[in-house]
């Protein structure tokens, strides 16, 4: 018993991480059409400016917020100078951040090295927090668990009842048209790409708390990413939460009874998806 | 006007990028040596220092041998097989490099040495690459292995931590590939032959981030757990099996608690103080020659690690070794290289090596010394390995007899078998 509640916590935890990967990621395609391969850029990027911005000050919770709001601003520019200036051409898009990924990739290598950082939260959430039944779970975890619902509330909160998240909605639906109506779609556009980077940077401090940094990690969150939207559909933020545990409870129950086909698992459950409904779970035709 | 002037520019600019070795100053005296390792992937760090370890090795001869200057040509990997021959093929054929030192990781090892038996006239010597089957079986007559393989690099340990520290019963959590099953291999040969039992053995991808999963399945009762797992893998592990409560010592691979993991930063480091482990280096060894290397590689590389990883030490002996065989030879290559791999063959490297002597066997393995470690802290907070044993002269065969080891098979997730 104690051993599949253990699980089932640590597969909550997985997909937590995921889901605050791929949101940003799966909002940023619904809206832009384009595949954000720079995403896992974005996540390691934070979880660096993070760690830097955590060492210097003290304070986890600064690195946390600095990280967000580095990202945010590094996604900006990349939107203002790299997408913008391609018209809207889906392809060329991808390809211009796949190059971005590489570069920031290895200046990020370049500059830390190979070896692996971690995070030193504070005291309160680096021990174990007493439960009934398992005895104790690292308080850092539920950490990861709780981020999660709080970003998952916020971003259905802004999506469903704010004006902002209106126009995201339809510009999901048909860009075209909104634009006709007189909207300023480039700055919703810019306001989304903004809003994913960051999520993205917020991601990377969680992660290399909970888990840790190291080179390679942006590969890993990027695949992660595309393999949660991919299975719950692009651009529908309850299609990214469902991805996201169906993934993070493969890979974890995987993990534990076969070890050594876990990362099939995940594939396999892709390949269903993909067959029997393309456009992902909660996609849309 | 203009756009044929630009025409003409960017077709010498070309001509001259594809001709670029005509360009260099090349001298028909240059002995050109091609370095492998891995800078990019995973084992980046690990590549780096590889190729720190070639460079103190050609600093030792000033750069020349027997007249003739040593040109370098460093080329990059990332531990996928068909890459490191790819860019071994790039080294031999456009570089035109006499001798390759690398690869660096262990299924690397086999690609290249299959590589190596299409091209006689050349030679190839091993960087760290730890597959047994590069020597083992079906060795190529122009590849030398001047390191141990995976398992010879646990020589000893199992031993001590039957004998010494007592454990009966352990259970393993292991990366799945050939590598640790290797190291398994030369860890049971002494630990199970001795009576103890591995109760549960788990293999997970390389790359898993997070062990919860498998910490929590861990049995309740063993004396210890083996973990063979490295860099950013080794750090996960250790940081969540002491989150989730662990409280059984650990013991470690080759690679588990090497400098590239004891300098990370993180508070999981405190746990780690006594973990036994065992490998090729260790950092407190007094050797006088371990202790010159390490201020040799201090000096050149500031930026380094806190002591040379195995990566290093494997890179400089195998790039001394080529150096003193040429030296024997006069450096000449001419004549299909057939004198110089002759020597190499016969080239032990006695004074010059930082870890006790190294010789080959027949099949151009290394017989080399390796130590059993365990962690300790210096005064500074700084973590290091310290000897507490050496096992001298380990062959490939452990010791067994050679028929008899062969006999046991390849090893894998089961083989040999230990409950």
């Amino acid at each position: 018993m104690r051993f599949y509640i253990l699980l089932s916590l640590n597969a909550l935890t997985v997909a937590s991480l995921y889901f605050l990967v791929a949101s940003g990621f799966s909002l940023i395609f619904g809206l832009l059409r384009t595949v954000n391969m720079a995403h896992g850029a974005f996540y390691l990027l934070g979880a660096y400016v993070g760690y830097d911005i955590a060492s210097y000050t003290g304070s986890w919770l600064l690195g946390l917020v600095g990280a967000a709001v580095a990202v945010a601003l590094v996604g900006l520019a990349m939107h203002l100078t790299l997408l913008r200036t391609l018209g809207g051409d889906e392809l060329r898009q991808a390809l211009v951040t796949i190059g971005f990924a590489i570069v920031v990739g290895d200046l990020l290598l370049a500059h830390y090295g190979g070896i692996t950082y971690q995070f030193t939260p504070p005291e309160i959430l680096y021990g174990t927090t007493p439960m009934p039944v398992i005895r104790g779970y690292p308080t850092i975890r539920l950490v990861v668990i709780g981020s999660a619902l709080l970003v998952g509330l916020g971003l259905w909160l802004l999506i469903h009842r704010t004006k902002v998240g209106m126009l995201i909605r339809a510009g999901v639906d048909d860009r075209d048209i909104l634009s006709a109506m007189g909207f300023n779609v480039q700055r919703v556009l810019l306001l989304v790409f903004a809003l994913g980077a960051g999520l993205a940077g917020l991601a990377g401090v969680i992660g290399g708390s909970a888990l840790s940094i190291s080179p390679g990690e942006d590969a890993r969150f990027l695949l992660s990413s595309l393999v949660v939207v991919i299975i719950g559909g692009m651009g529908s933020l309850a299609g990214a939460a469902l991805g996201a545990l169906l993934i993070g409870f493969a890979e974890q129950f995987g993990l534990a009874f076969i070890p050594n086909y876990a990362t099939l698992l995940t594939f396999l459950l892709m390949v269903a998806v993909l067959a029997v409904r393309p456009q992902g779970l909660l996609g849309r035709g | 006007m203009k756009t044929t002037l630009h025409t003409v520019l960017g077709a010498a600019g070309l001509a001259a990028l594809l001709s670029g070795t005509a360009l260099s100053p090349a001298f028909a005296q240059d002995i050109r040596i091609g370095a492998l390792a891995t800078l990019e992937g995973p084992f980046a760090q690990s590549g780096l220092d590889g190729m720190r370890g070639v460079e103190l090795a050609v600093d030792a001869f000033q750069g020349q041998v027997a007249g003739k200057r040593i040109v370098l040509v460093k080329e990059s990997s990332n531990a996928k097989p068909d890459v490191a021959v790819a860019k071994t093929r790039k080294l031999i054929e456009q570089d035109k490099v006499d001798i390759v030192v690398g690869p660096l990781s262990g299924g690397e090892g086999i690609a290249v040495k299959e590589y190596a038996k299409s091209v006689p006239s050349k030679t190839f010597v091993n960087g760290t690459s730890g597959a047994q089957d590069t020597t083992l079986r079906d060795p190529a007559p122009n590849f030398y292995r001047f390191t141990l393989d995976g398992a010879q690099w646990q020589a000893g340990l199992g031993s001590y931590a039957y004998e010494t520290k007592g454990y009966r019963n352990i259970a393993v959590v292991s990366e799945d590939y050939s590598f640790p099953y290797s190291q398994v291999m030369g860890f049971q040969a002494e630990y199970c032959s001795r009576g103890g039992k591995i109760s549960q053995k788990n293999w997970v991808p390389v790359g898993t981030k997070d062990f919860t999963s498998v910490i929590a399945k861990l049995p309740d009762k063993v004396d210890a757990v083996y973990v063979l797992l490295g860099g950013a893998d080794a750090v996960n592990f250790l940081t969540q099996y002491y989150q989730s409560g662990g409280t059984a010592p650990l013991i470690g691979s080759s690679v588990t608690v090497d400098q590239t993991v004891l300098s990370s930063k993180g508070a999981f480091k405190n746990k780690v103080l006594g973990m036994i482990a065992a490998g090729p280096v260790a950092d407190s060894n007094d050797d006088p020659k371990w202790v010159e290397f390490v201020k040799a590689y201090k000096a050149k590389f500031p930026d380094g690690l806190e002591s040379p990883s195995l990566f290093a030490h494997g890179y400089y002996v195998s790039t001394l070794a080529v150096l003193q065989a040429l030296d024997q030879v006069g450096g000449k290559l001419d004549d299909g290289q057939k004198a110089f791999q002759a020597a190499l063959a016969k080239t032990e490297l006695t004074d010059r090596s930082p870890t006790g002597a190294i010789r080959l066997d027949e099949n151009r393995q290394a017989i080399a010394d390796n130590f059993v470690t365990e962690v300790a802290q210096r005064p500074d907070g700084a973590f290091f390995s310290k000897v507490v044993k050496v096992a001298k002269g380990v062959d490939q065969a452990l010791g067994m007899d050679r028929a008899k080891f062969l006999a046991l098979g390849t090893a894998s997730r089961d083989n040999p078998s230990c409950n």
